[in-house]
């Protein structure tokens, strides 16, 4: 009997060891695939259970923050400003994860544990925490929501974003409709999906930020390209003199004709052709220099290029390839025009204001001014990179004075600003429905000395009565000339204050 | 050569030592859940020294009153293992805790109560068909209407007074007593093969009768209870006890087969049995349902890595029942492998140390009822460990001393009493029987000498 009793104790010892094996291969081979797991929602709760940096504008409003909460859930985030930054910060929610700043900064924002030094460390706090500070003015974007309430007090809907075109910092990033992300940060399952939910089935969408997630054709505002395609790739069309005319036959339609807007008639040199938007003249030019002229400026300027925004899903503008418009003339001409299967976002149209204003430069377009850690050390800072260059100095250069022009004496008089010249250009895009058109207006300012960047679209509500006319000039500039007004100033004080840190430091340097 | 008192004071002076080093343990994994959780020293932290190192005293002092020459090992290795529990089961739930405070001092009452009242294990033997009949009457009893009440699908409970109590538990040592009484009687004869079938001798089926009919009730009443977990400890404390007794292979051979066969049916007759095959193979694609337990604990266990993620730091109630049958999981979180492998660990020293005494136990019934009680608690703990890590399909059952559940707790501080008890008789019968060989010789030499 003792035999088979210390028989037995080598089989108990012999079932434990399988067991300390599989520990083994759960809690060490498998733990990481287990922690990657997407059905394991414990990463999540985990930042839950962790405060989470702040979210705050360059001058200081903060838009998204944590405080301690009683519950299972450590921690509450919310966003004291509501709808107004949602499209920049996103939502960080327990059941549908994050989006905006909140998904593509997570990493940062999420706290992590200090490694203990001593023993005392053990029972001391060690949670560091990341704050990270956006590019993003609040003033500027206060008045962009302002700027799109109209005259009847009705909010329109559309977008407004401001970057400044030296370092592609965005100022202002705004579009309606927008919506409340603090339900979706709750606690309580039930608001949350219910949230959700509302959000989801909304034919608004108010979650899709339109001005970097959507695009639409750009119309008249395109045809900044066109011009810098002609100047960059076929001068002899910058001296050309257009027949003066109502509207010119599409090639290969069979008689189809291509007219003016309102049916008026125009022509002349090229800046005789922007200063009013001659759709005939462009759309001819476009024809004249042929696709892989316009395509190849296109997509200099960032057409059919991933954005690199520190945003996540954001949409790429599109424009036709050189085999389509080769294939279908009349669609080079609309492309010339901004119409036809052009596509942008306002963010994109605020990058070709942006390249003009900057020497033909576009600047990467960040949000991310600094991210600092709870004892004020700097983790990451900006620092401003070219994503390409659009055109040469020489043609911005020649560009802005057409659009200097179109401010003085053409489409865009209402975006004139007292004391501040301002460079812009118009569009009114068709969107193939009658009375919903889309008013587009891009603008830089100082034209000599650019600080401010901007582009803003406007989707037509329903009819024009009345006749008041819905268009880039009439709709689009004059929320532009608020929003410049705001963001000068802004930039003004900002740029001192700059300027006001660098001598500080210099003067305090140890190495005078 | 040492005296019966030397080495009493030595052994109890061991065991006291590791009491105290346990308790140290108990409430330094307290204080730290705490801190973990809420980063505060627990407010009653004084009030809950004094009853962890009472209750863990009072069981030594029960020991040093009644067995004083028992193994110093036993007792420490469970009041760890219960502390570890109990700081898991507060750190989780503070309402089960104080509950299972109650009961770990019911369960060293009781501890205390067997070491005074069963003053010689062999004692027990007389009441087998008592203990047998009352051990199946328990299983019975929460199938009686009024009295039992159904948990979880399981009809398990009875419930009396308020206070519910799972009396299956208790039946495990009444039947183990039994199984070793009978199987001592009996083993001459079920070890000989008296009959021939085809070339395999085989015993006489007639000594079997009684013990058949006592597992077979047992296992039917369990099934019919959806009790799966005791059914493989019940079955393997059964084959193990024959076997042991007897030393005729065939019994393991044949429970074996017995055993698959009866999963097999099971799993065709029985959806509860296939669900739990089922997504032991594959609890991924269940993963939100029917797998949703195992892969959570699955989950718990791997993000606890090598150190754990500190007590009161993880996430460990995202288990289903993490407080009883998958306290295993919480463990792994928080503690980590290292905190795992000390239970497991100290299981093994549990059962290494129940062996031994059955080794040195001279009574063949104490042999018997030592290996028996022995594999109660180890197969008892692989059988939930082995589930909850998917070594093996998950049979829900109370982990021994860790998991909350008062019958639970008191059933296996009644098995260590009984183990002390054992091992307390067979050293000092041991000094006994080197005494009168010491008069022997002396009155050996004395005859010489006068010679």
């Amino acid at each position: 009997m003792n035999k088979r009793i210390q028989r037995l104790g080598m089989v108990i010892a012999l079932l434990f060891s399988a067991v300390f094996v599989q520990l083994n291969n759960i809690q060490i081979r498998q733990a990481e695939a287990l922690d990657n797991d997407p059905r394991n929602y414990r990463a999540i709760t985990r930042a839950f259970n962790r405060p989470r940096g702040q979210i705050v504008t360059r001058d200081g409003v903060i838009i998204a923050k944590t405080d301690p909460s009683d519950g299972q859930i450590s921690w509450q985030r919310s966003y004291p400003q509501g709808e107004l930054y949602a499209h920049v910060t996103g939502y960080f929610s327990l059941n549908f994860g994050a989006s905006g700043l909140e998904q593509s900064y997570n990493d940062q924002l999420v706290g992590s544990q200090r490694d203990a030094t001593d023993l005392a460390d053990y029972f001391a706090d060690r949670t560091v925490v990341n704050n990270l500070t956006t590019t993003i003015d609040s003033a500027i974007q206060e008045v962009a929501r302002a700027a799109l309430v109209d005259a009847t007090g009705a909010t329109q809907r559309g977008s407004v974003v401001a970057i400044d075109p030296r370092t592609g910092a965005l100022l202002a990033m705004y579009s309606n409709p927008t919506y409340d992300p603090n339900p979706l940060a709750s606690h309580d399952d039930k608001i949350v999906r219910s949230a959700k939910t509302g959000l989801d089935t909304d034919p608004n969408k108010p979650t899709l930020a339109r001005s970097y997630q959507e695009t639409y054709a750009p119309g008249s505002t395109m045809k900044v390209v066109t011009a810098s395609a002609a100047y960059e790739r076929a001068p002899e069309l910058t001296t050309k003199t257009y027949p003066v005319t109502s509207s010119i036959t599409l090639p290969g339609t069979g008689g189809r004709q291509l007219g003016n807007f309102g049916g008026s008639s125009c022509g002349g040199k090229i800046d005789d052709l922007m200063r009013v938007s001659c759709n005939t003249g462009f759309a001819q030019m476009g024809l004249d220099m042929g696709a892989d002229a316009l395509v190849g400026e296109a997509n200099d300027y960032g057409f059919d290029q991933s954005m690199p925004i520190d945003l996540p899903r954001a949409a790429q503008s599109d424009f036709p390839s050189v085999d389509e418009l080769n294939a279908n003339p009349p669609f080079l001409a609309l492309s010339a025009i901004g119409q036809g299967n052009v596509r942008a976002t306002p963010l994109q149209m605020c990058l070709v204001a942006a390249s003009v204003a900057n020497s033909g430069r576009i600047m990467t377009p960040y949000l991310r001014e600094e991210i600092r850690n709870n004892n004020g050390a700097i983790v990451q800072s900006a620092v401003p990179s070219p994503w390409r260059d659009a055109t040469s100095a020489a043609t911005a250069g020649n560009i802005r004075e057409l659009m200097i022009d179109v401010v003085n004496s053409g489409t865009a008089r209402r975006v004139a600003i007292p004391g501040v010249q301002v460079a812009a250009k118009t569009g009114t895009a068709e969107t193939g429905v009658k009375d919903r058109d889309n008013a587009w207006l891009i603008a830089f300012a100082p034209a000599e000395a650019p600080t401010v960047a901007i582009a803003v679209f406007v989707e037509q509500a329903g009819s024009d009565e009345g006749g008041s006319g819905f268009t880039g000039g009439r709709t689009a500039a004059p929320i532009a000339k608020q929003v410049l007004q705001v963001a000068l100033e802004r930039q003004r004080i900002q740029d001192q204050r700059n300027a006001q840190l660098v001598a500080n430091n210099t003067t305090t340097s140890p190495n005078p | 050569m040492i005296s019966a008192e030397q080495q009493a004071a030595t052994s109890r002076r061991a065991e006291l030592g590791l009491v105290i080093g346990v308790s140290v343990v108990t409430v330094a994994a307290y204080v730290t859940a705490s801190l973990g959780r809420d980063e505060v020293i627990p407010p009653n932290l004084l009030g809950f020294l004094a009853i962890v190192v009472g209750l863990n005293i009072a069981a030594h002092l029960g020991v040093r009153r009644f067995a004083p020459l028992a193994t110093p090992v036993l007792l420490p290795s469970v009041l760890l293992l219960n502390g570890i529990g109990y700081v898991v089961i507060a750190r989780l739930n503070t309402e089960l805790a104080g509950l299972q405070a109650t009961w770990t001092a019911v369960g060293i009452a009781g501890f205390v109560a067997v070491l005074w009242l069963v003053r010689r294990a062999r004692d027990l033997e007389r009441f087998r068909y008592t203990l047998g009949f009352a051990g199946i009457g328990l299983l019975i009893l929460p199938m009686v209407p009024g009295v039992g009440v159904t948990i979880n699908g399981a009809r398990l409970w009875i419930r009396i007074g308020g206070v519910s109590f799972q009396p299956g538990e208790v039946a495990k040592v009444c039947l183990a007593i039994f199984i070793a009484s009978y199987l001592v009687e009996k083993r001459e004869l079920l070890g000989r093969a008296t009959r021939q079938v085809g070339r395999v001798h085989v015993p006489d089926l007639r000594h079997f009768g009684p013990l058949i009919l006592m597992c077979a009730v047992s296992l039917a009443t369990l099934l019919i209870q959806r009790d799966l977990g005791s059914s493989v400890l019940l079955i393997s404390m059964f084959i193990v006890s024959l076997w042991v007794a007897t030393g005729r292979t065939i019994y393991v051979v044949g429970g074996a087969l017995v055993g698959v066969a009866g999963v097999a049916i099971a799993s065709t007759q029985l959806p509860y049995v296939r669900n739990r095959l089922e997504t032991w193979v594959d609890p991924w694609s269940s993963a939100s349902t029917g797998g949703y337990q195992l892969t959570q604990a699955q989950f718990s266990m791997g993000s606890g890595g090598l150190f754990g993620e500190g007590l009161g730091r993880g996430t460990p109630w995202r288990v289903p029942y993490a407080y009883n049958d998958f306290i295993f999981a919480a463990i792994g979180e928080e503690l980590g492998l290292l905190g795992t492998t000390a239970v497991v660990v100290a299981f093994c020293l549990f059962g290494a140390t129940a062996l031994s005494v059955a080794l040195r136990a001279r009574d063949p019934f104490e042999q018997l009822l030592a290996t028996a009680l022995a594999t109660v608690v180890t197969f008892q703990a692989f059988i939930i460990m082995a589930g909850v890590i998917r070594l093996m399909p998950l049979t829900g059952i109370a982990l021994p001393f860790v998991a909350y559940g008062g019958s639970s707790l008191l059933t296996n501080y009644v098995i260590v009493a009984l183990l002390l008890r054992i091992s307390h008789d067979s050293t000092a019968r041991n000094f006994r029987l080197r005494e009168a060989n010491e008069r022997e010789v002396i009155k050996r030499l004395d005859a010489e000498a006068t010679a």
